[in-house]
């Protein structure tokens, strides 16, 4: 059965590819092999093939048989539009391909590399597999986050979106509706910006906050990404650490606190205690420092200024809470 | 066996090519190996009618563009059993169309193992790049372009512009997806360097899991670049054992003047199964967070987690080494407790404690 319509739909193909002027249904019916004699049941099953094909990427046309009927259209498929353009590759270029292939890991874009890589090989391109341009280098990239595939869909088909998310500290998941404009991986992480419908402005959501599921919210192309807009640079403007324009003053124990040392603004000072440093460090927010100095326990304490110093006392308070 | 059977054949020569074919999909021409109906499917063959079609649109110009090319090597590039390719290439010579004279479009033959493809009629050229393939290859070369240490980038750029041409409009959305790569601090030279000679490094590397800055020898293997951070793997002199180092936690790196010597059955770490590898001497963790706390879960790989109720989340991970743990419990304060192990509970009381201790004396 599967093959008999793996045959029909490569007949369909080639019939399809063959012709220049448009073909009715009928005499598609009448030249490719496999279709049924009654009419509602080859309309059906021809309904299906079309979808197929157009699914497999084939660049399936409709127009009219001649130049002032507009009653009957027909199908053809055009050789410039199915055929994948002439494309010669140097050796240190194929074998930078093979690399690139290697590198999604996630179900989506990896059979869609693999497919990719198909093609251009039946375009004559070897890609030598003992190549090795990165010299021990293998990058690597998953989307294990299930919102990917369909937020990826609505970014290529200009879809906009809802979808269930829950903001970092909030107890309860908020349903959003956005336009999505790009997806985003940043310091391992994936994120997707775009036009938040509700809050009409722009937002990036981290996609392992989505929960659930990520449904589309309108048809195809009825999103438009502003002119100019480099979503990198939307993610990174926002994903950016607001500057360490305060300064803190630490004691340190001998040995320790190398994740504080790393950042120190100078060399270590004298504290007037035996076993112990004195150390100058810039930070940016104070909420977020002070649990980085907490997680240091007895090693670091700090001396100035008060305010953190009562917010790592209050951490440490909680801990016993 | 027919030479030809385009457009131009006769009807008689048509009619003849088209009985033997026939027969050759009854399984009963002789002379063509491997008629057999498929009976079973292997990992790699199409699963459904619209893949294997793409497969066979794929088939036909990989031949053609080669001009000959053996059974062997063709089975091998399409991930097919040479019997599976066989049933491939039987089914194209088996297409037929019937109108307006019957003719059948496409024709090879396959005879000492070797594939040539005499008529491919208007499949001879491979299907253009859909959206999602163009796109998986120019994000994957553009996140190349950032990752330290790729040498050639001159090939880089010149097949990233000629696949954009060559994919046209399909090229477009895949602007719309990027990767940034982590820079590592410093240089990766240095280690370039000792991988091509073969040359021991010493790491001063930090463990922020235990706050230790280590001295260790290590043996490098290669470089990672996974989930957009850059890696050393390497045979680890301390740990005796293969271990991956974080770029941006290298402390300091000296080329030492001896040989690396990776023991030969050194595993590199499969980095397709993810980087943290459970084993059975792990510790088994379970931690309450609240909704602030909630960044844990998408930070640690955990094994489970548990709704509880006013957004809390109960979550179970594992670990080889629980030092982070109790750094992680006094770094969240009021926003997490941990409720096993027992004595994981206790020591992080402890730690909480001494420090309290520490500013009550100044």
């Amino acid at each position: 059965m599967s093959r008999r319509k793996t045959e029909r739909l490569l007949s369909l193909v080639v019939c399809l590819l063959s012709t220049r002027r448009y073909l009715t249904a009928e005499q598609i019916r009448q030249a490719v092999a496999g279709y049924p004699e009654q009419s509602e049941a080859f309309k059906r099953m021809f309904e299906r093939d079309k979808e197929e094909l157009r699914e497999l990427g084939i660049p399936l046309e409709t127009g009219p048989l001649t130049p002032l009927d507009n009653e009957d259209i027909g199908y053809r498929v055009q050789r410039q539009a199915y055929e994948l353009p002439e494309l010669r590759l140097e050796a240190d270029e194929a074998a930078v391909l093979g690399l690139a292939a290697r590198v999604w890991r996630s179900a989506e874009l990896a059979e869609a590399a693999a497919g990719a890589l198909l093609k251009l090989r039946a375009a004559g391109i070897d890609t030598e597999p003992g190549a090795d341009p990165a010299r021990g280098i293998e990058p690597r990239l998953a989307t294990t986050e299930p919102a990917f595939g369909p937020l990826w869909q609505a970014v290529r088909d200009r879809r906009p979106v809802t979808f269930a998310y829950r903001a970092a500290g909030r107890s309860e998941p908020q349903a959003r509706e956005l336009e999505p404009w790009g997806v985003v991986n940043r310091h391992g992480r994936w994120y997707v910006a775009g036009r938040d419908r509700g809050r009409d402005a722009v937002r990036v959501f981290r996609l392992s906050r989505i929960e659930g599921d990520v449904r589309f919210a309108g048809p195809a192309g009825s999103v438009s990404v502003p002119a100019g807009t480099d979503v990198r640079e939307v993610v990174r403007t926002w994903d950016s650490a607001p500057p360490r324009e305060k300064t803190a003053v630490l004691r340190v124990r001998a040995g320790a606190g190398y994740g504080l040392r790393r950042y120190a603004a100078a060399a270590p000072g004298d504290v007037g205690r035996p076993g112990w440093d004195a150390i100058t460090v810039p930070y940016s927010g104070t909420g977020w420092f002070a649990d980085h100095v907490a997680s240091f326990g007895a090693d670091v304490v700090v001396v100035d200024p008060p305010d953190l110093r009562d917010a790592v006392i209050r951490r440490l308070k909680g801990v016993l809470a | 066996m027919s030479e030809r059977t385009g457009r131009g054949a006769s009807w008689a020569e048509e009619r003849e090519a088209r009985n033997e074919r026939r027969a050759a999909r009854e399984g009963s021409a002789p002379k063509r190996p491997g008629r057999e109906r498929e009976t079973r499917r292997a990992g790699n063959t199409a699963h459904t009618s619209a893949e294997r079609l793409r497969r066979l649109l794929a088939l036909v110009p990989f031949v053609v563009s080669r001009k000959a090319v053996g059974l062997a090597d063709t089975a091998a590039a399409f991930g097919l059993t040479e019997r599976e390719l066989v049933d491939d290439l039987n089914l194209l010579w088996c297409v037929e169309l019937r109108d307006p004279d019957p003719y059948c479009p496409i024709d090879l033959s396959y005879e000492g193992g070797e594939i040539v493809v005499s008529q491919a009629e208007s499949i001879g050229r491979p299907l253009r790049l859909a959206v999602d393939e163009a796109s998986a290859l120019l994000v994957a070369l553009r996140m190349l372009a950032d990752v330290p240490g790729l040498e050639d980038r001159s090939a880089l750029s010149r097949l990233i512009a000629k696949l954009e041409t060559a994919a046209g409009e399909a090229a477009g959305p895949s602007a719309q997806v990027a990767v940034q790569v982590d820079r590592p601090a410093g240089d990766t030279a240095q280690l370039r360097d000792a991988l091509e000679r073969g040359r021991r490094v010493h790491l001063r590397y930090y463990v922020p899991g235990r706050d230790e800055a280590t001295e260790r020898d290590v043996d490098p293997m290669r470089l990672l670049v996974v989930e957009g951070r850059t890696y050393l793997e390497g045979w680890c002199r301390r740990a005796d054992g293969v271990r991956l180092f974080r770029l941006d936690r290298v402390l300091g790196i000296e080329l030492l003047d001896v040989a690396a010597a990776v023991p030969e059955d050194a595993q590199p770490v499969d980095v397709d199964q993810g980087l943290f590898r459970p084993s059975a001497a792990d510790v088994h963790v379970t931690l309450e967070i609240s909704p602030a706390g909630r960044w844990v879960a998408e930070y640690y790989p955990c094994e489970s987690a548990e709704e509880l109720a006013d957004g809390w989340l109960r979550v179970r991970l594992r670990t080889p080494d629980v030092s982070w743990v109790r750094r992680l419990a006094l770094r969240l304060g009021e926003d997490g407790r941990v409720i096993a192990p027992e004595e994981l509970r206790a020591r992080v009381r402890d730690d909480a404690t001494a420090a309290l201790a520490a500013y009550a004396s100044g």
